[in-house]
Formats: C-alpha cells, structure tokens, sequence
C-alpha cells in the first residue's frame, strides 16, 4: 500500500505565556486504507497532531507530506483547498451549523467545490440515506441526538471523497450504546479503503483499530500492530 | 453568484432576529435623516415661500405726513413724491440702484366688462414694474405695459388672472375693452402671481394715469432695485442712511422725521431670512450629521457582534474547506444585501412620509398677508440616496474588518471559539 502519510521530525511549540514544547520530534508513516488510533493521556499532544495532520493547525520545524505533497507554510486559500479535496473532519462536538438543516450541513463541502445546489442537495441526501438518516435530513442539528449528528458529521466528512478521515474524539459525546454504531461505521467506511485516523483516550476505542500509536509526552512512544485486536488498557494481553 | 446569494439568503432566513437587527438600524438611521432633512426643508421652504417670486433686492419709498417741524414748516406737512425723486435716485446713486419705477395708486374701485364686473385696485406704473413685482405672463396671454404705451400714452391695461376669470369666462380677453370707473381701457395682457392666483389689481401706463387723472408729475410710490453693490447687511445699512438722509434734503424734512417718507427695503427681510435659513441648515445638518453616525455606530456594532458570534461558524466552514476570501464574500454581500435592502426601506418610508406631510401644508393662498411657517418639508431625492449609501458602505466596513480579523483566526482556534 502507497504512503499517504508522511511525517518526519515534526515539532510543535505553543507560545502561550511561557513556551510549551507539545511535539518533540514526531516520525510517522501511514499507509492508504490503514485504520489507525492516535491514543495518549491529556496533554501528550495527540489533539495537535491531529490538527497538524488535518491542516488545521501549522508546525514549527519538521517536513509532512500528505499524499506526496509537501504541507508547510500554506496559505489559508490553499490549505483550505487541500482539506476540502484530501481530507474528512468528524470532530467530537460534531461541529455542524446549527442554522443548517442535516441536509445542507452535509452539502456544504460541496458548495465549496462550486458544486450546483440541486447537485449537491441531491448528492447529500445519498449520503444521508446510506447511514440511515433521509427521514431526519430536514432537521435542524437542534432536533438530532447525538448519534444523528455525528452520522450527520460523517456524512459531511464523506461527501467530498476524501483520502482520509480525522477523527478527533469522534465517540466522546456519545453513550457507549451510540459509540459502538458510531465505531461501527467508521470501520465500515474504513473497510471500503479510506484512511482512517482516530485520536482517542478510551482504550476500548482504540482496540477497534488496526495499528495503535501510542503518545506520551510529545514523542511517540510505540506504535503497536493491533490487528487482532486483544489490546487492553493495561497493554497487551498475553492470551496462551 | 447565484450560488452564493442562495447561501445568504439560507442564513438570513435562519437568523430573522440578526437580520432585523442590522436592517432596522440601517432602515431607522436613513429614515430619521429623511424626516429631519425634510422637517428643515419644511421650515426654510415656509421663510422662503413669503417671498415668492418677488426681487428681494427691492426698496419702496412711499410719502407720509412729517411729525417733526423742520426748515421752517409745521408738522403734518404732506410730503408728496414726484418724478424728481427718481431723477436724483438714479443719477445720484447709480453705483446701487438697477432698475427704478414710479407707481400711482388709484386705490380699489369697479373694472367691468358688459355685465361682468369686481373691485380691482388700479395702478399707473412704467414697464419694469413686471420685474419687480415679480408678475408673469404666459405665452398666448399678452405682455405687460411697454415703452410705446408709456410715450404714447395709450389706454391700455394689464388684468390679473383671477379679474380675467370673473369678466371673460373662458373668453380671450386680450383686445377686448374694460371699463375702469368710467374710463375705457382695451386689455393688452393677463398675468399671474405665483404665490397669489387671487390677485386682481390691475395696471395702466404711468403716462396715461398722470393724462387721465391730472396728476402732473406727481407719483404715489417708487421702488428701485439694489445691484450687486449691496450684499449684506452693512453695505444695505450704509446705503440706506446715505439714501434717506438725501431724499430728507430733497423734500426739506428732518432726517430723523420717521414719518415724513416711508421705506420698505425688502433685501433687510431678506437677510433676516436668509440668516434664519443658514441657522436651520447649520442646526439640521449638524443633527442629521449625528444621525447618521448614530445610525453607522448601531450598524458597526450589530456587525461586529454578529461576525464575533458566527467566528465558530466561519472555523467550521474552513475546516471543510471554505478559502478565506469566500467567508469575507460571505459575510461583505451579505451586509450589502441586508443594508440595501433596509436602507431602501427608510428611504422610501421616509420620504413618503414627507410627501404624505407636505400634503398638509399646501402653500397659502390668502394672499399677502399670509404666512407659511411650513412648506413643502421634504427632502432632495439626490442627498437621500447618497445618506443610504454612506450608511450601506459603512455597514459593509463595519462588517468588512471584524470579519477580516475572524477570518485570519487559525482555524483550529475559530472551531474551539465558544
């Protein structure tokens, strides 16, 4: 499988009063169709590497290549091109418009790809059947549950057919009865090839992944195949 | 574009509240501008309006009666004016005066014409009198007295519209002859006053008058217009003390005789108004000047709170790959759209409100003595649009630079923004 992810010697230092050294040195290689967790304790800097992977957020020293193409020092106009085209966010608060109905909250990365409105209506309103919400396209994200919204998001996240998905906490909103759906058809949309990358804190989460990068601090400290997934909080279990 | 207008008119209709917001500033800002611009323009029309169109540069000289003994003679000594009175006028004081005309008053009594007949005051007055007594003459309606009627003396007479009216009907009445307490006169011309449609006074040549009515040189009133070389009030008030203590000479009455000649120097009034009119332009502007910031400041701020609330919404449309300059386009067209669209709403309740007003003030035609304290208070079409769209550009400012600080916030920040 082709690199789609290339990270070399990240580093990222916040300036926020005194100087706060997040990634020290990050070194990473992700493969087209991986499903991969990002785990680590509160402050190891898996949100920020997150935002750097998704051209959310700038970094310091260090070289990323998304796709073979270099991303640093990026205008907006031009990060905000790569992110519609390469990349799917499902953040944990959803982040959808709370003025937009479900169906016009999914269109919208379309409308930025100057796409016709009954084209993109239409289009949307495919994605929204396929994770079972065309009943609930009219709604206002006030009227969803939390689980509609964030099939809603995913929805959003795939309607540009994008190379891979971030996905930042994508259950830590949700009911564990809704989490599981929720994993559920992350691995689905993983099965059908798309990059998926998880940023997660619950270890039952990142034991439904392929391969676990685990964070500590700033550094990478292992980045564990995980494919028979028997991973637990405690590390791995030794089943004999 | 259409795209982009459909995008805007999603979100306006999701946030009313925003919208009406923003828009009533705008609408309110524009409309209380028109209704005070026009209030203004109400109060200077009615100063103005009691001027009509008579010359405002016109000085009238009438004889009175002397109150003050002087040169040898007793008080209440009539004081007649005559021709000579205009000769010294204008040789003596020709750096001022324009035209001059001498007038006789015949006073009020019946013009006829077969068995149609009123009361119309008659005066003998030379031709530039049209001038200054600001009468009109339409076309196909005759002209005034001219030179030709004062040499020869010709019986001819000049009839108001509304005497007009009364004798003729719908009949032409040039031509035809009248009967002024006895004396036949043939019609020459039909005027009107702007100001007076019901003024029946008529006029004769001064010429024929003085024949008629054997008055010899002797006239009842002149007046004369003032040139450029009076302009305010300390060159009008100069030339007046040097002007009556001349004509006191000339009659052999005290300068200070107040009643002995009589003055009415209409530029004084004039002036008085004029001064008046530069008062409520200064204090109207002045407050129209606030009324618009006020307006502007409401605008500004509705658009600055609206952009900080939409900075979430502006991170999360980044994030799925909206271009900065496409949220600046947003939130700019959307400014222009909503204040457009109020603004042409105060503008047009504004003005029709003053037009529905001016309704009510119809200019008076109880003639002379009349006074308009309000006219016509409304507003030029031309200073309306340019407020509206001093306000639409500065809500679209007001706009254009909170949203190009929430756009260059680091995306990851505008969708944290809570």
């Amino acid at each position: 499988m082709p690199t789609i992810i290339k990270l070399e010697n990240i580093n990222k230092t916040y300036y926020n009063g005194s100087p706060l050294h997040v990634l020290k040195g990050i070194d990473l290689e992700i493969h087209e169709g991986e499903f991969v967790s990002i785990m680590g304790a509160s402050g190891s800097g898996k949100s920020t590497l997150l935002n750097i992977l998704g051209i959310l957020d700038n970094y310091d020293t260090g070289e990323y290549y998304l796709n073979n193409v270099l991303i640093k020092n990026l205008s907006e106009t031009r990060a905000a091109y790569f992110r519609n085209k390469l990349i799917g966010f499902v953040f944990q608060s959803f982040n959808l418009i709370s003025f937009k109905n479900a169906l016009e909250n999914v269109a919208l990365p379309l409308y930025y790809q100057k796409t016709g409105r009954k084209t993109r209506n239409k289009i949307a309103l495919e994605y929204l059947d396929r994770l079972g919400l065309k009943e609930w396209a009219y709604h206002m994200p006030n009227e969803l549950s939390g689980g509609q919204k964030q099939r809603v998001a995913i929805a959003r996240a795939l309607i540009s057919k994008p190379q891979i998905i971030l996905a930042d906490e994508p259950t830590g909103a949700l009911d564990s009865k809704t989490s599981v759906e929720v994993l559920d058809l992350l691995k689905k949309v993983n099965e059908t090839g798309m990059t998926m990358i998880i940023v997660t804190h619950e270890s039952g989460i990142a034991n439904q992944t392929n391969k676990i990068i685990r964070l500590k601090d700033g550094i990478i400290e292992s980045i564990d195949d995980n494919s028979e997934h028997n991973f637990s909080s405690f590390g791995f279990q030794n089943i004999k | 574009m259409i795209s982009l207008l459909y995008e805007i008119l999603n979100t306006i209709r999701r946030n009313k509240m925003r919208t009406f917001l923003t828009g009533f500033a705008v609408a309110w800002g524009i409309f209380m501008l028109i209704v005070l611009l026009g209030s203004g323009n109400g109060l200077k029309n009615g100063f103005a309006s009691n001027f009509g169109d008579r010359l405002m540069n016109v000085v009238q000289i009438w004889g009175g009666r002397t109150n003050i003994p002087y040169a040898g003679f007793q008080s209440g000594r009539r004081i007649a004016l005559d021709e000579k009175d205009l000769q010294f006028t204008s040789a003596e004081f020709d750096k001022y005066v324009n035209l001059i005309a001498g007038n006789i008053n015949f006073g009020t009594k019946t013009l006829s014409y077969g068995t149609e007949y009123l009361s119309s005051n008659l005066q003998g007055v030379s031709p530039n009198r049209i001038i200054i007594d600001g009468l009109k003459i339409t076309q196909g309606n005759g002209r005034f007295i001219n030179d030709l009627d004062i040499r020869e003396k010709r019986k001819v007479i000049v009839i108001s519209q509304r005497a007009k009216d009364i004798l003729f009907n719908s009949e032409t009445a040039i031509g035809k002859n009248v009967n002024f307490d006895g004396i036949i006169y043939t019609v020459v011309g039909v005027y009107y006053i702007e100001d007076r449609q019901d003024a029946v006074g008529s006029y004769i040549p001064l010429s024929t008058s003085q024949t008629i009515y054997n008055r010899g040189i002797k006239i009842s009133n002149f007046a004369f217009t003032l040139n450029e070389n009076i302009y305010d009030k300390a060159t009008n008030d100069e030339f007046m003390n040097s002007y009556r203590k001349r004509i006191a000479q000339v009659h052999q009455v005290s300068p200070e005789d107040d009643n002995a000649i009589w003055y009415g120097n209409r530029f004084e009034s004039y002036l008085q108004m004029a001064n008046i009119s530069k008062f409520i332009n200064i204090a109207v502007w002045i407050i129209g000047i606030f009324t618009l910031l006020s307006g502007i400041v409401g605008v500004s701020n509705i658009m600055l709170i609206t952009v900080r609330e939409r900075t979430r919404e502006f991170g999360i449309r980044k994030s799925i790959g909206a271009s900065p300059f496409s949220i600046l386009k947003l939130v700019i067209v959307e400014s222009i759209f909503i204040t457009t669209i109020f603004g042409y709403i105060g503008l047009v309740c504004g003005v029709g409100i003053t037009e529905f007003a001016s309704q009510f003030f119809e200019p008076s035609s109880a003639g002379r003595n009349s006074f308009n304290a309000f006219l016509n208070p409304t507003v030029d079409i031309n200073v309306a649009v340019q407020a509206t769209l001093l306000l639409i550009i500065a809500g679209t400012l007001a706009g254009f630079f909170p949203a190009l600080k929430a756009v260059q916030i680091k995306t990851i920040e505008a969708l944290n923004n809570k």
